[in-house]
């Protein structure tokens, strides 16, 4: 929906400082948008002074050292810390990105920590990815074959490979999702960037014989064409690929089916 | 995004929602293709403004009158009319979301573009027949 203003319930409000005790003289101040559903409070933001000579380089280091000697009730979701897994997803600085690949040292001056954008929060920096996680069902994001199983494996080309480079990669992290301003006023509808990407890596695949069908069920005012080239899913992206390509080669194939 | 305490419908049921709408591809070919046309005919259109400028009002009722100059305004205003009207929709489409308020809106669309293009038409094949 798009909303100007923020109803009264979710108006930022100043939280509290939790100022550094041990001293150092390398300290890093962090902002961190805090919600407790269970308080009936305003969202507020926190700020923490952390000590970065005991701390990790990227700024999910940062958040476990203020959960684990700072504050104990702050809350976000974390697992591989490497992005693989895509859990750490959130707004830092400015940018949707993956607290656990995003280098404390990129950003100049306070990091400012808010969970992903236009997504209904749970708590601290946990969203609600329920809607999202839908929508990458509703693709049916699996290989789809009528021809009877192949003994072995169905066969593929390393040129057919090849074109699932580029997509296979996407860890649905939702960064690229949640950046994109046609999903934050349509989500409910559009499918976004990420599930699109998702799609495609199946529209694409040589193995795959349901590419009709799929289309068939992209093939929507909403679902697909919300898109408007806006761009902020590539720039988002933080394992650097491109679902605005994927989306523009969807489209072509729609366009290509017709003529 | 709404969140509806009344809706129990699964998070796959609201997304499904009423299907496919199986069309689109239209609305995005055409928008593409009248776009592509706007490309010389606003060239010509601006062409046009500049040679009539400084002239007197018959001289401009003529060159409007000329068979070819006709045809290209017209073609000018068909098409720049029709891709304004797509790119209308799309704006609506993206803000509004009442869905009755979006109807009435779309519907409203739809006429004025056409009134706005069929009067345009209208002038240009009154003075192309002589008034």
């Amino acid at each position: 929906m798009v909303e100007l203003a923020l109803p009264k319930n979710s108006v930022l409000t100043d939280g509290k400082n939790w100022d550094d005790t041990s001293g150092s003289s390398n300290i890093k101040n962090f902002k961190v948008y805090r919600w407790n559903p269970d308080d009936g409070k305003n969202p507020r933001m926190d700020s923490y002074q952390v000590d970065m000579d005991s701390c990790g380089p990227m700024v999910l280091d940062a958040i476990i050292k203020i959960k684990s000697e700072i504050d104990p009730t702050l809350t976000f979701r974390r697992s591989c810390r490497e992005g693989i897994c895509g859990s750490c997803a959130m707004n830092i600085d400015g940018s949707n990105t993956l607290a656990c690949t995003k280098a404390i040292a990129d950003v100049k001056g306070d990091v400012k920590i808010y969970p992903l954008p236009h997504l209904q929060v749970i708590k601290d920096l946990v969203p609600d990815l329920t809607n999202f996680y839908a929508q990458h069902a509703s693709i049916e994001p699996w290989l789809k074959t009528t021809t009877v199983e192949p003994e072995k494996e169905w066969l593929q080309s390393p040129e057919e490979r090849s074109k699932l480079d580029g997509l296979y990669e996407c860890i649905l992290c939702a960064c690229c999702a949640t950046s994109c301003p046609s999903y934050w006023w349509n989500g409910d509808r559009y499918l976004g960037p990420a599930i699109l990407l998702q799609s495609y890596r199946w529209l694409i695949d040589s193995r795959d014989e349901a590419t009709g069908e799929r289309l068939d069920d992209l093939e929507d005012p909403f679902r697909l064409y919300r898109c408007h080239t806006i761009m902020n899913c590539a720039k988002a992206c933080p394992k650097g690929l491109s679902p605005a390509k994927a989306i523009a080669s969807i489209k072509e194939m729609m366009v290509e089916r017709r003529y | 995004m709404s969140s509806n305490g009344s809706d129990m419908r699964t998070p796959l049921g609201k997304v499904r929602g009423l299907g496919s709408a199986k069309d689109g591809t239209s609305h995005f070919w055409q928008q593409r293709l009248t776009g592509l046309a706007n490309l010389p005919l606003s060239l010509f259109f601006m062409y046009s403004i500049y040679s009539m400028a400084g002239k007197s009002y018959q001289e401009a009722m003529a060159f409007i009158a000329s068979p070819l100059v006709s045809v290209m305004l017209i073609l000018f205003i068909a098409s720049s009319v029709y891709h304004m009207k797509l790119g209308m929709q799309v704006v609506l489409e993206d803000y509004i979301h009442g869905e009755k308020m979006k109807i009435l809106l779309l519907i409203l669309n739809a006429f004025f573009a056409t009134f706005i293009g069929i009067a345009c038409i209208f002038s240009i094949l009154k003075i192309s027949f002589g008034a």
